[in-house]
């Protein structure tokens, strides 16, 4: 398993650090996990989370390489940076595990999510809805003369600020898909 | 070669291959073509046993004491829930086991089918890692993985849960050279910059020690050998955890004793003092840490383990090093004679001169006076009367048990079998029938309490049956000790709940089995009854009477660090706060 061969040496910027400064403030990591996919993978790694007490996020998983049947879990998860080796290195001795990636450490990463708002209203709300999300670049991608169900891709952050926005003018649901996440650069 | 077999077939030709000679199981059901391809061979022997609690137990103490994969096969439904607190406690203490159970057929999973439970589901937190075998053509290389996964890099129990219909059917045989283990290749080799880091502090060290654990245990005889080599070259003192009891020999020179919140004065209070502590397999568990806080404020830690996630998880290491232990003591002793083999001998003099003066505390003093047998005189007297012979010894869980790790010495590794991590009561009786059956010549003892004994006392059929003569140890104070000694410090001395009422007489009880009985109450006669259970050819109940209200010190209470240890009954009034009473 790849995932226990520990880089010699280990900087502050492998998701295997041994040597880390702990801290007790707690932080957000973006951590993307390689597995087989075989039955019953997600519960392992979900019962990890769940089993030991840490924090989960979001969560996102699909098969990313359909020949060598290789899923990608993307977890964001807190905790204190000694919680987040843990959790790390817990996740690395599940044995379908392949290789953990901290985005968080390796350097920058792009964070995407995937969310549908339905908003209901009518007069200058419906009006200013359409107004914003047009701002946002959102998509309407169902309409009535009493509602929209927009779609929106984006930063967790840019789209929890739509979501408060579209609160007052007639949000009633939301679906949103959790975060997908690559390293940028071509490494 | 590949061969056409059944699945059942594939199960038993897979254990020849693996080397197999010994299973512990219980047949039911969905396990039936399983037994009847057992029936028609030789070469696997298969015990019986009288619960798959003890099954797994039995393997667990047969896999400790010879360091092979210990294996245990049972039915479906109960019979794999039966084996859960076996999968859990091997878990802890990384006791390579592979378990087999029965399900019932594929085509039937998920309607609650008779005697179908969610096996997988259950046991996958409880083991390192678990199958569903859905295809008899996969099921051999499965076999072979797991096999691999069980004894590789941090051992563990691992699970295959085998359809019964997947037994019937017919599939290829995959040879185990020929089966992929690329699945799972932990580092074994440790950073020879760590190593070297590692080096120059031994040489500066003044006051260092060696804490080490079931991790040289696991890692196997040769690394026991290396520790020896570099403890006695080195001159430094040396302490172990519970579970690495043996890897250092209890007669050598620098040992210090167990540590922890049973251990030995001297052993706490290096562990405290030192200014370089080196791990080598122990996971600083929190009978060995005690406060957090307080512990080995001013040591510079060095961690060996095969397992990353022991490293930094409860005390960060300065010096953490991934491998195996074996592996980097090597490299260890090399770099370390390579660089001409210094030590601070004259500091370590000065520090062994401390270690001296904490010895003289003698914590484990007690006395034996009047009519009633000190729990820690009957072990003193095994002790004596068992010590030149080949001897292996489990234990139950409780008082006994670290009177057992106290008053007995253990010279060599694999001799001590013990349910540390998980302290599964019911584990001594069925993990000795499990060391006899691997070294059917030896004396194999099972320290006990009598409310441990009584949770697997069934296995004694089992002891009967296959002719395995083991001695079963029994320190009765008719108490649950380890609790009243918990009430009596923690709990205003309110006894609820732990006493043993309405006990049996085991002497009729073990003759009811087919056993030996064997009852002492009086310390001139315990010698005699010592000798007559050592030289009695089958299994005995030795019922030794003892002291009802003894307690088992030093203790360090939770939640304290090393130095403030409580040492006999005189140091413990109000030593145990309201925040101590939270821990466990
Ligand atoms: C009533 C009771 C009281 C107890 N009191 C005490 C006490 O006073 N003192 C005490 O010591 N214990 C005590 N224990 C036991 C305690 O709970 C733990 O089980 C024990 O301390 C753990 O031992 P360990 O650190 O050696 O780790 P183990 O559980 O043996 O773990 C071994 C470690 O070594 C690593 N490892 C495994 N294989 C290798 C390898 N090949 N190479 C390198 N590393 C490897 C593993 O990853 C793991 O981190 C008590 C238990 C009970 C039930
Ligand atoms: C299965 C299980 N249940 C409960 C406990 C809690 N427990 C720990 S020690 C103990 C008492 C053990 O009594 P005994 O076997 O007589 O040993 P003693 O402490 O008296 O030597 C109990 C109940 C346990 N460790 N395991």
């Amino acid at each position: 398993m790849a995932a226990l061969k520990i880089k010699k040496g280990s900087t502050s910027h492998s998701a295997y650090n041994l040597r880390p400064n702990f801290s007790d403030e707690i932080e957000t990591h973006t951590l993307a996990v390689l597995v087989d996919n075989e039955p019953g993978v997600l519960a392992r790694v979900i019962g990890l989370f769940s089993g030991r007490g840490y924090n989960i996020e979001s969560l996102t998983v699909a098969e990313v390489d359909h020949t060598g049947k290789l899923s990608r879990i993307t977890i964001v998860t807190t905790g204190t940076p000694q919680v987040i080796e843990q959790i790390k290195a817990q996740l690395g001795r599940i044995v379908p595990v392949h290789d953990v990636h901290d985005l968080t450490v390796e350097g920058p990463a792009v964070e995407r999510e995937l969310a549908l708002f339905k908003v209901t209203g009518s007069g200058d709300k419906r009006v200013e809805a359409l107004r914003l999300a047009d701002i946002f670049r959102a998509n309407a991608v169902d309409s009535t003369l009493e509602s929209f169900v927009f779609e929106l891709t984006g930063a967790p952050e840019k789209i929890d600020a739509f979501a408060e926005l579209m609160r007052p003018l007639g949000l009633v649901e939301v679906a949103r898909t959790g975060v997908a996440a690559l390293s940028r650069g071509a490494e | 070669m590949t061969r056409q077999m059944t699945g059942a077939k594939m199960v038993v030709q897979a254990l020849k291959d693996q080397g197999v000679d010994t299973v512990f199981g219980y047949p039911g059901g969905a396990v039936l073509p399983i037994y009847d391809e057992i029936f028609q061979q030789n070469d696997i022997r298969h015990i019986l046993v009288r619960h798959e609690q003890g099954a797994v137990h039995a393997a667990e103490g047969y896999a400790r004491s010879t360091g092979k994969v210990g294996v245990a096969l049972v039915t479906s439904g109960p019979g794999a829930t039966n084996a859960v607190t076996g999968l859990t406690d091997a878990l802890l203490d990384s006791i390579p086991l592979v378990v087999l159970t029965g399900q019932v057929p594929t085509f039937m999973i998920g309607s609650d089918a008779f005697q179908e439970a969610d096996t997988v589901g259950i046991t996958r937190p409880c083991t390192k890692h678990n199958w569903l075998a859905k295809e008899t053509d996969t099921l051999s290389e499965t076999l072979h993985q797991a096999f691999h996964v069980a004894r590789s890099g941090r051992p563990g129990p691992v699970l295959i849960d085998i359809p019964k219909d997947v037994q019937f059917a017919s599939g290829t045989y995959t040879a185990p050279e020929k089966s992929d283990t690329s699945i799972y290749e932990p580092e074994t080799k440790g950073d020879i910059t760590a190593i070297n880091e590692l080096v120059e502090a031994l040489e500066k060290a003044e006051r260092p020690v060696f804490y080490t654990g079931g991790g040289v245990i696991n890692s196997g005889p040769k690394a026991s050998k290396l520790l020896r080599e570099l403890v006695d070259a080195t001159g430094i003192p040396i302490t172990s955890t519970l579970m690495g009891l043996g890897a250092y020999p209890a007669s050598g020179e620098n040992w210090l004793g167990m540590l922890g919140m049973h251990g030995l004065y001297e052993a706490n209070m290096a562990m405290h003092d030192c200014d370089l502590m080196i791990n080598i397999g122990a996971r600083f568990d929190d009978r060995i840490t005690g406060l957090i806080s307080a512990f080995s404020p001013g040591s510079t830690k060095v961690h060996i383990d095969i397992d990353p996630s022991s490293i930094n998880k409860v005390i960060k290491a300065d010096i953490p090093i991934v491998g195996d232990v074996e592996s980097v003591l090597t490299d260890i002793l090399k770099v370390w004679k390579a660089r001409g083999r210094a030590v601070n001998r004259e500091a370590i003099a000065k520090w062994q001169e401390q270690i001296s003066d904490w010895r003289k505390v003698e914590c484990l003093k007690y006395t034996q006076e009047g009519k009633t047998i000190k729990p820690q005189y009957a072990l003193a007297r095994l002790e004596a009367l068992t010590k030149e012979h080949d001897r292996y010894i489990t234990t139950e869980v409780g008082q006994h048990q670290m009177w057992a790790a106290q008053y007995l010495g253990f010279e060599d590794p694999n001799r001590w079998m013990t349910s540390g991590g998980l302290g599964t009561m019911g584990y001594g009786t069925p993990a000795s029938i499990g060391v006899q059956v691997a070294h059917p010549d030896s004396l194999v003892i099972n320290v006990a309490g009598e409310a441990s004994w009584l949770m697997n006392m069934q296995e004694m059929g089992t002891a009967v049956q296959f002719r395995l003569p083991v001695k079963q140890f029994i320190l009765n104070n008719e108490r649950l000790g380890m609790v009243r000694q918990w009430q009596e410090l923690l709990h205003g001395e309110r006894y609820s709940h732990s006493w043993s009422e309405a006990l049996p007489d085991f002497v009729k009880l073990a003759e009811a089995f087919g056993a030996k009985g064997i009852i002492c109450s009086d310390p001139d006669d315990l010698d005699e009854a010592i000798m007559e259970m050592i030289n009695y050819d089958g299994p005995v109940i030795f019922d030794c009477l003892v002291e009802k209200h003894e307690n088992c010190f030093p203790m360090i209470p939770s939640g304290k660090p090393h130095n403030e240890m409580l040492l006999g009954e005189a140091s413990t009034q109000g030593a145990i706060e309201a925040g101590g009473a939270v821990l466990v």
